[in-house]
């Protein structure tokens, strides 16, 4: 990076405010991060395989995996949609759209959860009608994933608003020009320039929806082997006072965290070398002797 | 190609962006819409462009109706204030994306775009350039590239919008240069959108001044230039200093001075109050009363390049009388700080006090 910061304060505040930042990371981040590790390890390799191995533990990160992978596409493209609407058009309704997208960050998840299990239970005609044709929402995978997309809703979308507005849309307007369909236009320039955006949205949502405890406790019945996720599993060790247990898969859910944000590591430093290597190809681009003579060498001919 | 508009209309809101727009463009001309910021002139562009669509009215390309033509399919090439170049793109993907989307059956092979691409670069002078990227270029080389992106899928009509005012002046003016040479070379109908009337009036053959959602006039530069139609196209085209005074048998008359107009180029009638807007360089300093438009004290004198502009306090108005003229005669008339003097007009444009237009 060629970016050279002038050293404008103080050394000592400097000093101090980079040790605040470190102290509180430490403190609030890093050391948890590290018991969780240490306790799950602290009964030994074989404790941390066989609470691993359990037929409900494996359940429960399957349901976590397929809750994620099921929750985190719909919403990237619920997100995409959302931002391209929002950030490229007006009509009517758009500030709606804009507050519901919002509605998820400020209801409690227990109540996000509640609210499912009483539109899909035998309170309205739509849960007679779901038990009559013996369709399990509530109680079941069906009640879980949708709690999981509701509580996740904002993040992409969120995320890429903002983005797209500073962006402007100059560039597409020019892939219309040039003749590129809507779909192409999407495809070529759109989503190259968001993607880092998206990527961030598809790591918080990801991470929440594998995290995601209060509306998933409401609405899965805590069915052992059947309706428990990491987080619910968790729960349960904890309460049958298995605390290494209840760590051990805490640690699980700590680990894919870290492989999320090292694969994002991976492909941040992959396109820094190829934009490095591309500034070493074409020399010094812009030599002075270069832009100023100006002339017309030749014209286009027809093909 | 050619193309009209006809009464076309626009708002936004309650803001008329355009007001019964009517125009023709003839085939193989370079068109410059210029006005003050609001004016319409963006919109208009966009217009033909088929970026914004009119409320009403009509576009038509070639004589055949083109108003709901979807922007893919209009065959036109947009140059953007500020490049728009595709920012994860090569230089070389950037010119070549236009020939990457077409259709299967149009898109010429890899080994023919690799070519035109080639072609185009050398044509820029920027051949050098083809694995860099957009973030790499300075502001005169982006430009360049987007103006050889636009040409690529080889348009009918070249549009730029206000292509050269993200860059400094000089940049600016050897690209204006360039795109005169070009369209020289080429011939491609064009129409650039500029605020500058330097610019204007240097690379168009002919001039739409716009203002307020309407256009004032169109003309070639000279015409423009020497014989605006109102007050506005007077004014925005450069300083001008006025004089208030009135018309009395086909002569502009202030105080003692009187100046014949040219006959037939009188729109007014006696007794009419009229103001004579005068170029700064138009106006010749004298210590000689006789037949003066008006006397002045010198405040202020500024020698700036190649000119020498002096500024003139006068009664019965705050706003001095500018003066510009070479160093040479400035200094042939020995004037001074202090001094007074008399103005007599070399040129005038005279209007009514509404609208236009009579001319000296």
């Amino acid at each position: 990076m060629n970016t050279h910061f002038r050293r404008t304060e103080k050394s000592w505040i400097r000093i101090l405010l980079t040790a605040i930042a470190l102290v509180f990371v430490l403190l609030f981040i890093a050391l948890p991060m590290l018991l969780v590790f240490a306790e799950a390890f602290s009964r030994g390799w074989a404790f941390y395989r066989d609470t691993l191995s359990e037929s409900d533990a494996i359940s429960a990160i399957s349901l976590t995996l397929l809750t994620a992978a099921i929750a985190v596409p719909l919403n990237v493209i619920f997100g995409v949609a959302a931002a391209w609407a929002i950030a490229r058009f007006n009509f009517r309704g758009k500030s709606f759209l804009i507050t519901l997208i919002d509605l998820p960050f400020s209801v409690s998840p227990v109540v996000a959860g509640l609210m499912y299990l009483l539109l899909f239970g035998n309170q309205t005609a739509l849960g007679v009608w779901l038990d009559a044709h013996d369709l399990k929402i509530i109680f079941a995978v069906p009640g879980i994933v949708l709690a999981t997309t509701f509580v996740t809703f904002p993040f992409v979308a969120r995320e890429l608003i903002p983005l797209m507005q500073s962006q402007g849309a100059d560039e597409e307007q020019a892939a219309l020009v040039l003749g590129a369909g809507s779909l192409q236009t999407l495809w070529h320039v759109t989503l190259p320039n968001i993607k880092w955006g998206l990527l961030y949205g598809v790591i918080l949502t990801n991470a929440r929806a594998m995290g995601e405890f209060g509306a998933v406790s409401v609405i899965s019945g805590h069915i052992r082997g059947v309706t428990n996720t990491i987080p619910l599993h968790v729960e349960i060790l904890y309460n049958e006072f298995n605390i290494a247990g209840a760590f051990v898969c805490a640690s699980v859910l700590a680990l894919l965290a870290i492989v999320t944000l090292i694969l994002k590591s991976i492909i941040e430093w992959r396109q820094h070398r190829s934009h490095q290597q591309s500034l070493r190809r074409s020399g010094n681009p812009t030599q002075p002797g270069a832009g100023s003579r100006i002339g017309v060498a030749t014209a286009i001919s027809a093909t | 190609m050619s193309i009209e508009v006809r009464h076309v209309t626009k708002t936004f809101g309650d803001f008329t962006a355009l007001a019964d727009i009517s125009l023709q463009i003839h085939s193989g001309q370079l068109l410059a819409l210029l006005g003050p910021s609001g004016c319409g002139k963006t919109t208009l562009l966009k217009i033909v462009a088929g970026l914004e669509q009119p409320d009403s009215g009509q576009l038509l390309f070639e004589g055949v109706d083109a108003t709901n033509k979807h922007v893919t399919e209009r065959g036109i090439g947009f140059v953007f204030q500020h490049y728009a170049l595709f920012r994860h793109m090569t230089v070389f993907d950037n010119i070549a994306f236009g020939l990457n989307v077409k259709p299967r059956r149009l898109r010429p092979s890899k080994a023919q775009i690799h070519d035109k691409v080639h072609r185009l670069l050398k044509m820029v002078q920027l051949d050098w350039l083809a694995d860099a990227y957009p973030s790499q270029l300075s502001g005169g080389q982006r430009q360049r590239i987007a103006l050889a992106r636009s040409l690529a899928v080889e348009p009918q009509v070249l549009l730029l919008d206000e292509p050269f005012g993200a860059l400094d002046a000089r940049v600016r003016k050897d690209l204006r240069r360039w795109l005169r040479q070009l369209h020289d070379e080429i011939h491609l109908t064009s129409i650039f959108v500029t605020h500058d009337q330097e610019e204007a009036l240097e690379v168009s053959d002919r001039v739409v001044v716009m203002n307020h959602g309407q256009i004032e006039q169109v003309g070639t530069p000279d015409e423009i230039y020497e014989h605006p139609a109102s007050a506005f196209v007077t004014q925005f085209l450069g300083d001008v200093n006025l004089f208030h005074g009135r018309i009395q048998d086909e002569q502009f008359t202030r105080g003692d001075y009187t100046q014949p107009l040219a006959p037939g180029n009188i729109h007014g009638n006696s007794d009419d109050e009229v103001t004579a807007y005068i170029r700064p360089h138009d106006i010749e300093l004298t210590q000689d009363a006789s037949n003066a438009l008006d006397r002045g004290t010198i405040e202020h004198v500024h020698a700036i390049g190649p000119v020498v502009r002096l500024e003139l306090a006068r009664a019965g108005s705050s706003d001095p009388i500018e003066v510009v003229m070479t160093r040479e005669r400035y200094r042939i008339l020995g004037l001074n700080p202090g001094d007074t003097v008399y103005v007599k007009p070399r040129k005038m444009a005279v209007f009514t006090r509404n609208k236009a237009s009579a001319v000296a």
